[in-house]
């Protein structure tokens, strides 16, 4: 098997027993990403020299035998993690020669267990978006292709559209994310992989760019639920950087794969049911609720009578957190300056040049929103709602272990569909943003092709810091789905 | 007599109320570990969270919040167990985030109240409407280029307390009392240092002018000024062009305005086109945050006697004058060396000599107590020799005198300039029997009725003893001779 | 509620972001359509719902105050754009 096909898991044990190097691994990648990434655009910074290089150090530390769990592992990072000494973007002009001095905990803590950074991916400028199209670099093309369509391209969901589409396509054994709305989940859906959001406060937030920070969380995206266990384990735990991170214990996620489901409640949300819901994707939830059962689970009906206003809630409170964290963009102490007059001038200029029309439209609802006269009206009574939402998934989870769910209504859509309604664009996040809105944890499992043969993805919802039962019943769909499907454009045969 | 000022139409009253903001004693920033001190080095004390860099985030300092609470606690005011954090939002070149954390809506302290004391003896009390925590922006510098202004972050994220008063005030005596009462208070609970010429306290002063028995009407705010005496100048320049506006038929318009000392006239600080709307919402890095009442407790127990406690303890314990005792309260250091001197001897004695020739020396020799040339010990030890009559009041002007030249100990200084005073009879009696001798004349007149040379014979007597002789003794002797 | 083009102006001017008069249909135009559309949640019951603040899932924790930062102007000044000896700078500021 090529080497850009292994899992990080199988890739972690052929490194230990020498079946191949660390050197070996990682250019196989950094080739694909030579090879593909003109195409795909999934990485705004290919970093192959310094990954060679930590590749090489790598194999020193596997001949010692001081290999750790993801010693010479090439990831993507998403270019909203800042990364000591390398140009780190958010896909935005404003950041386009940022060189951050400093380590997001994140990838510090996946340095720290060995893992070789090939890449910095692409993503929504912000990562305000959900089909990677407002990146300052450039849309991702999604690795997918339509049944007997090879010219469409595809997107490959949004905001971690580089991270999803770079997993999928062999140019990096896995990827980190973020995700406010759905920005892992709805990506990973898209593009056929595995991507976890934990939950709020599971990851520290220090030294990634913020978006909204009461929403804002790092996960894990990989094609298999077993690689999430493994890079999750080294992204979570505390970090007293930020006053948000929690101070609990992680436990061992990689023992939750495969454990038995028997007895195991899975809650049926009805609300999910919504309108737009595309019907290769409604058989796709049965099948899953079918497999569920056969591994043991209780099925359980339940209500979460506020789903429908999660959205409107998001939009609502994102962009008034957005406008506010953005506003150190401003030309004066990082990032882009464009000259003018008065200091009032060049901040305009700046920032008019700097923000794309998505970030500005959200800067500016924000603002609005967060404005005299309004705030009552709009944003606490978002929070209100979200209040609400929150409340709907705690009681649930008095009657049931974990939620399952569609992911996103449909699959991929092609570059240029839904970009003339922002709001039909936001829509894609319809069933990832209510457990946004919660700060609860939420995964995405590949478990089929629909009717054009894209993938489609199913979404689980846990219980607050319970990754591992979304683990658990996210190995069962898998296995039981033996999702194996590759896309068209992919590393292996690339050459 | 309350305060009004005179215009054309009649008399109006003022009203003013006080936002302070106080620079917090700490080590490091509000929310980052950069250091807190004055005078480094241009962006030294600034670290990224300071700087606002992508993904930094702020980690709240615990001593802040005691300060915090401690001050709350001298104002005796209430304190919220849970408050919160807001983002203020607006743009300017030396708030790298774009918005400032501050305590909006739930601030850490509610109302509470400061009691002040006029000239005249008037004891008034002043409502405090809350205290809440912020951050302090950076400094621009305007004159080192000519097109542009530097930037300087040392100060950006640096804790202030802003304490905002009720519109209680109601001259410029008082705004002047308010101010140096708050900052006594917070000197002696070591939370600002009260430095108005450094900056760590500056007052917003909101001014309005109403006639008797009216509501209130529109007021004006008079930003960031520096000195009890501007604040007291402002207030009263700013209340007679207001009273001019609204005699002259006009609106006074709600606006942020700026003290020129210079010019002595306050002027209009923005357009009102640009007028600010903050957009506060609760800042999304911060949860609200919880103190339990035990700390609280336990605070309130480790804070020290407060000045106003103070001065009534010296009123009963030191049976000295209110006048006095708040004199001696005034600062901490003051009080503490007072309260030295007076232990065990005559306290009033002690306070007239702390507040008279130590205070007449210190102003003239331009010294704190803290270092008075005579220390408390020292002090004491002269008031000892008094009191077992080694030395007399007059003598011990000139020990003080040589105290405060030489250092040397009162102890001492009698001992080198044989300034012990004479009770020996004997001496005495021979002295006086010289004086009357030498002015028979005026011994003729006494016994004629002229009473009043007896002061004369005592003087004569004093100064043939070159003043050491014990004054007591000398009018015995005279009496009975006479 | 709908925008009327001074008020996007005014939302802009807050914004610091530069617009010009011809982007203004556009963006009122989008604007007023993302806020007709959150308009639905005038539909919920929001009567006694304490907003929600953090996700409740911790309290605010605090630090010492000890000095553990700072000292790092070069990395303070490391991206500035027009950065003259140990400052930053801006157009001059008009007191």
């Amino acid at each position: 098997m090529s080497l850009t096909e292994l899992t990080i898991a199988d890739a972690a044990a052929g490194l230990r027993a020498r079946k191949f190097s660390a050197v070996e691994l990682v250019r196989a990648h950094t080739d694909a990403i030579t090879a593909l990434n003109p195409r795909l655009n999934a990485y705004i910074t290919p970093t192959s020299d310094a990954a060679l290089q930590a590749a090489a150090c790598a194999d020193e530390a596997l001949a010692k035998g001081e290999a750790k769990p993801l010693t010479g592992i090439p990831l993507g990072i998403k270019d909203l993690f800042c990364t000591s000494g390398v140009r780190t973007t958010a896909a935005s002009n404003i950041l386009k020669n940022f060189v951050p001095p400093y380590e997001s905990t994140v990838t510090a803590n996946l340095l720290r267990d060995g893992a070789v950074f090939v890449g910095k991916t692409n993503l929504d400028e912000f990562a305000m978006g959900s089909a990677n199209i407002t990146s300052a670099f450039g849309p991702v093309e999604n690795p997918w292709k339509r049944n007997g369509d090879a010219d469409t391209k595809l997107v490959p969901g949004g905001s971690s559209g580089g991270s999803a589409a770079a997993v999928a396509a062999g140019l990096a054994m896995g990827a980190t994310g973020t995700d406010t709305g759905g920005s892992i989940r709805q990506p990973a859906a898209y593009c056929g992989i595995v991507g976890l959001k934990p939950t709020y406060g599971r990851c520290s937030r220090f030294g990634t760019i913020a978006y909204a920070s009461s929403l804002d969380q790092a996960g894990p995206m990989a094609r298999s639920v077993r690689d999430c266990a493994i890079m999750l384990q080294s992204m979570a735990g505390f970090d007293a950087r930020d006053s948000t991170s929690v101070n609990c214990d992680v436990p061992d996620y990689s023992a939750a794969v495969g454990r038995s489901l028997k007895g195991l409640k899975v809650g049926i949300p009805a609300e999910y049911r919504a309108e737009g819901l595309s019907a290769e994707i409604e058989a796709a939830w049965q099948q899953g609720i079918n497999w569920l059962k056969a591994a043991g689970c209780e099925i359980v009906d339940v209500s979460l009578p506020h789903t429908k206003y999660g959205l409107a809630t998001y939009y609502i409170v994102a962009p008034a957190e957005c406008s506010s964290n953005l506003a150190r963009y401003d030309g004066l102490r990082f990032g882009e300056r464009v000259p003018g007059a008065t200091l009032d001038a060049m901040y305009e200029a700046t920032r008019r040049a700097g923000f794309g029309p998505e970030v500005r439209r959200r800067i500016m609802m924000g603002t609005y929103v967060l404005s005299a006269g309004y705030y009552d009206a709009y944003y606490l009574k978002a929070q209100k709602v979200r209040s609400l939402i929150r409340r709907d998934f705690t009681e649930s989870f008095q009657k049931v272990d974990v939620l399952l769910t569609p992911t996103a209504p449909t699959p991929a859509f092609a570059q240029g569909e839904k970009t003339d309604d922002p709001v039909q664009m936001y829509l894609n996040d319809i069933f990832t943003v209510p457990a946004s809105m919660a700060g609860m944890p939420a995964m995405s499992v590949p478990v089929g092709l629909g009717a054009t043969g894209l993938p489609l993805g199913l979404q689980l919802i846990g219980r607050p810091f319970d990754e591992e039962t979304l683990l658990a019943a996210g190995s069962a769909l898998e296995s039981a789905a033996g999702f194996t499907h590759r896309p068209a454009i992919r590393a292996e045969g690339a050459k | 007599m309350s305060y009004t000022l005179e215009g054309k139409t009649g008399t109006w009253e003022i009203v003013v109320g006080l936002e302070v903001h106080a620079q917090v004693i700490s080590h490091s920033k509000l929310f980052s570990g950069a250091s807190a001190s004055y005078g480094g080095e241009p962006n030294t004390h600034v670290s990224l969270v300071d700087a606002g860099f992508p993904g930094m985030l702020p980690v709240l300092n615990q001593e802040c919040v005691a300060q915090a609470i401690r001050t709350g606690l001298g104002l005796r005011a209430r304190i919220n167990l849970e408050s919160r954090f807001d983002r203020k939002n607006y743009f300017y070149a030396d708030l790298p985030t774009g918005y400032q954390i501050s305590q909006f809506t739930h601030p850490i302290v509610g109302e509470g109240t400061v009691e002040i004391e006029l000239g005249d003896g008037t004891v008034r009390h002043i409502g405090i409407t809350r205290l809440h925590m912020e951050q302090d922006a950076g400094k621009s510098m305007h004159d080192q280029d000519p097109t542009r202004s530097f930037i300087d972050l040392n100060r950006a994220g640096v804790a202030l307390m802003e304490i905002v008063s009720e519109p209680d005030i109601r001259s410029p005596e008082e705004a002047g009392a308010y101010l140096r009462k708050l900052r006594q208070i917070l000197r002696y609970l070591g939370t600002c240092d009260g430095n108005m010429e450094e900056g760590s306290m500056r007052a917003d002063v909101n001014v309005s002018v109403r006639r008797a028995g009216e509501p209130f009407r529109t007021r004006c705010e008079i930003k960031n000024v520096n000195s009890i005496r501007y604040v007291m100048h402002a207030i009263e320049v700013e209340a007679t062009r207001q009273i001019e506006v609204w005699e002259g038929g006009g609106e006074v318009d709600q606006e942020t305005r700026l003290f020129d000392p210079s010019r002595n006239e306050t002027r209009s600080l923005r357009s009102k086109e640009d007028a600010h709307d903050y957009r506060y919402f609760p800042d999304p890095d911060l949860l609200p945050l919880v103190v339990e009442q035990a700390w609280v407790d336990e605070l309130e127990r480790a804070l020290p006697e407060l000045p106003d406690d103070k001065r009534d303890r010296f009123i009963k314990q030191y049976g000295i004058p209110r006048y006095d005792a708040s004199v001696l309260v005034a600062e901490q250091a003051i009080a503490d060396y007072y309260e030295e001197v007076a232990r065990g001897r005559d306290a009033r004695l002690a306070a007239n000599w702390v507040t008279g020739d130590l205070f007449g020396a210190l102003n003239r020799t331009g010294r704190s107590i803290q270092d008075s040339p005579i220390s408390a010990q020292a002090l004491g030890g002269m008031l000892d020799l008094m009191a077992d009559k080694t030395i007399n009041g007059k003598i011990a002007k000139e020990v003080f005198e040589d105290m405060l030249e030489t250092g040397d100990s009162a102890a001492d200084i009698v001992e080198r300039k044989g300034l012990k005073q004479v009770t020996d009879t004997g001496a005495i009696d021979a002295a006086v029997a010289d004086v009357l001798a030498r002015n028979a004349d005026k011994v003729e007149e006494y016994r004629g009725g002229k009473d009043r040379l007896f002061g004369f014979f005592v003087g004569q007597v004093m100064k043939a003893m070159a003043g050491k002789a014990n004054p007591a003794i000398v009018n015995e002797a005279l009496k009975k001779v006479l | 509620m709908s925008l009327d083009p001074a008020t996007v102006r005014r939302i802009a001017r807050l914004a610091r972001i530069g617009i010009d008069e011809s982007d203004l249909p556009a963006l009122q135009g989008e604007l007023n359509g993302i806020l007709g559309w959150v308009e639905q949640l005038n539909e919920v019951d929001v009567e006694g719902v304490t907003p929600m603040v953090g996700t409740g899932h911790a309290a605010l924790r605090t630090r010492d105050d000890v000095v553990t930062d700072g000292n790092c102007r070069d990395a303070v000044l490391s991206n500035a754009p027009d950065a003259v000896g140990p400052f930053y700078t801006v157009p001059k500021v008009v007191e």
